[in-house]
């Protein structure tokens, strides 16, 4: 037995043994200090964590393809990719949770401590190999989830939104772990590879078994990226959370599902690809347009933003459905992208929050961009890239996609991809059209910036104009990370 | 593969029912019958039912329920690492050293925190 081969196995999981020693220490930390005061600076154990697991992670990067724990996890540059993802997007919302926390007298310990878990999961999850491996990285970053939705424990819509998010997350882990099952009971195996090569050697692309589990394991990851019909949970779940968490589920656990998707879907199942692009080509659809249509009817900012992070996700699946070198590139591209534009438009979303939910309704927005003008510039640029607008970021992301789609052959996903984002381009603009042209009804309370939040801020709106002004080389570092799938 | 590897447990669970079966019927059949109060209570000994069942509990009960299944793991996992030891050599006693370690810093924070405690203090 391979045992004494501990140091190598270190190496691969650095990132996370980084991340797990922080949120130990976090934890520590919190019982050893007993004035409320100082506990305000654990965020800071949890940031130097996030920038240790990054430094870690970034020396992973190029290296060959190294498996460890008997081939459960591995590190390829697809992993590190996603590892440096969950990475920013634990780290921001860190940054960003610093005041929020303060604020509202919040038990920091716990926070941080379940953000850096969360993020374990998720880095655990991009990096696995195996479907049990996967179905681990889920739940731990789940279950660290279920505590931070309802983390506000006064906040009636917080308890709800953890309860259901809980009900219905344990539920679909329980579709994942059937669809686990019987692709177990089909391939005799839970290895990616192994899977795909069972289903090649034996000629089993018709076998019922195996198309029960594809689908169960679709719906699993379904319930994850808020994919239309499995998307219900997402508006309630995403308006009772707290709003840094709410930006964090909204890129992290989104993430992390589609790694995991690329990885299971295009890496170990390409032979059955007739069969789950099928049903993705209509997800895809039905994802955007509902999304879309939906949050043009939405008042609540929060509310608003859950809905265009479903339609968000449609327009990714495309990427998905296209797949091949470019449409998988876009796929990743685009996640970047939507990292932090997305985590951007929600860092203005806290600034602008007031306690108890205060100020999170669209017309609360009047006048901010007039009375803050950086603040309103910031947030138009999110808005106008997620929108799709160019030379921002989203613009590349949404083109990258859309043309992969052209490439291999699907017109008609495209077409309906650019009139969604037509429709979209309605309730962002309506966004920065409140800020700056409507008048308050009465005298808004001025918007207090916290250095943390203003870090976040400029990070983000540095990396959307970047990103969408010199595309080239993130889109190289997406296209050196699929080469595997190649 | 197949069945044939669990004939011995299906022999077991016979055996078991049986057993338990026929003790039962035997007292059932042989044994004098003398019912009163105190014998048709749920609980022989210990403590008299009050009212019904459905009521509110502490929130309390779910946390220790909680915190000793996290313990019971432990122990679960400790059983079958104890009786392949000497195989895994050092690199397995590192490897329990790092679970239970873990495990041990997770305990002194929920007991530092409180959530032991089952008087008035607040969690």
């Amino acid at each position: 037995m391979g045992i004494e081969a501990g140091t190598v196995m270190l190496g691969i999981i650095g990132p996370e043994v980084v991340l797990v020693v922080a949120a130990l220490g976090l934890m520590v930390a919190d019982i050893i200090i007993k004035d409320e005061r100082e506990r305000q600076f654990l965020v800071w154990i949890g940031v130097a964590g996030i920038l240790g697991s990054l430094a870690v992670s970034a020396s992973l990067w190029g290296r060959e393809v190294a498996y460890g724990f008997y081939g459960m996890v591995v590190v390829d540059n697809f992993s590190t990719f996603f590892t440096l993802l969950f990475l920013v997007a634990g780290g921001l919302t860190l940054l960003m949770s610093h005041r929020y926390v303060q604020e509202r007298k919040l038990s920091p310990g716990e926070y941080y401590t379940l953000t850096l878990f969360a993020t374990c999961g998720m880095v655990l999850m991009g990096k696995s190999t195996d479907l049990i491996m996967i179905f681990l990285g889920l739940e731990v970053l789940s279950v660290s989830l279920y505590v931070l939705v309802g983390y506000v424990r006064g906040s009636d819509k917080g308890v709800e939104a953890s309860l259901k998010y809980f009900l219905l997350g344990a539920f679909s882990s329980g579709f994942l772990l059937y669809g686990i099952a019987l692709l177990y009971g089909a391939t005799g195996s839970t290895r990616l590879a192994e899977i795909g090569a069972a289903i090649a050697q034996k000629g089993l692309l018709g076998e019922p078994m195996l198309l029960a589990g594809m689908g169960l394991l679709l719906t699993g990851f379904g319930f994850k990226i808020a994919m239309v019909p499995f998307h219900m949970w997402a508006p309630d779940v995403y308006e009772g959370a707290p709003s840094p968490i709410t930006g964090f589920m909204s890129v992290g656990v989104k993430a992390a599902a589609f790694a995991a998707l690329l990885r299971v879907f295009a890496g170990s199942l390409p032979g059955l690809g007739i069969q789950w692009k099928e049903v993705l080509w209509l997800g895809s659809i039905l994802t955007m347009t509902l999304g879309n249509v939906t949050a043009l009817m939405q008042t609540n900012i929060k509310r608003m933003l859950a809905y265009s992070s479903i339609a968000h996700a449609g327009y990714i699946l495309i990427g998905v459905v296209a797949g091949g070198e470019t449409g998988t590139t876009a796929v990743l591209y685009y996640l970047l992208v939507y990292t932090l534009m997305n985590l951007g438009a929600f860092a203005v979303v806290v600034a602008i929050e007031q306690k108890d939910e205060k100020r999170l309704e669209l017309l609360d927005y009047a006048g901010m961009g007039t009375r803050h003008p950086a603040l309103g510039a910031a947030m138009a640029v999110f808005m106008f890239s997620l929108a799709g607008i160019p030379p921002l970021s989203g613009f590349m992301g949404k083109f990258y996609i859309f043309s992969a789609a052209v490439k291999e052959g699907y017109l008609g996903l495209t077409i309906i991809g650019v009139l969604n984002s037509l429709v979209s381009v309605y309730y962002y603009l309506r966004v920065t059209v409140m800020m700056f042209m409507k008048e308050p009804e009465a005298e808004i309370t001025p918007v207090l910036f916290h250095p943390s939040l203003v870090v976040v801020l400029i990070i983000a709106l540095f990396f959307t104009l970047q990103m969408g002004l010199f595309p080239s080389t993130y889109l190289h570092i997406a296209r050196e990370s699929i080469k595997i799938f190649l | 593969m197949g069945i044939a590897g669990y004939t011995g447990i299906l022999i077991m669970v016979a055996v078991a029912a049986a057993f338990g079966g026929v003790v039962v019927l035997l007292s059932r059949l042989i044994g004098k019958r003398q019912e009163s109060r105190e014998k048709l209570m749920p609980y022989e000994c210990g403590i008299d039912p009050t009212g019904n069942a459905r009521r509110r509990f502490s929130i309390k009960f779910y946390i220790t329920a909680m915190l000793f299944i996290i313990f019971d793991i432990e122990a679960v996992f400790l059983y079958p690492w104890a009786v392949v030891y000497r195989s895994l050599k050092i690199f397995g006693f590192i490897e329990m050293v790092v679970f239970v370690g873990i495990l041990l810093i997770g305990f002194l924070y929920v007991w530092k925190k409180g959530a032991l405690e089952w008087g008035s203090k607040s969690i």
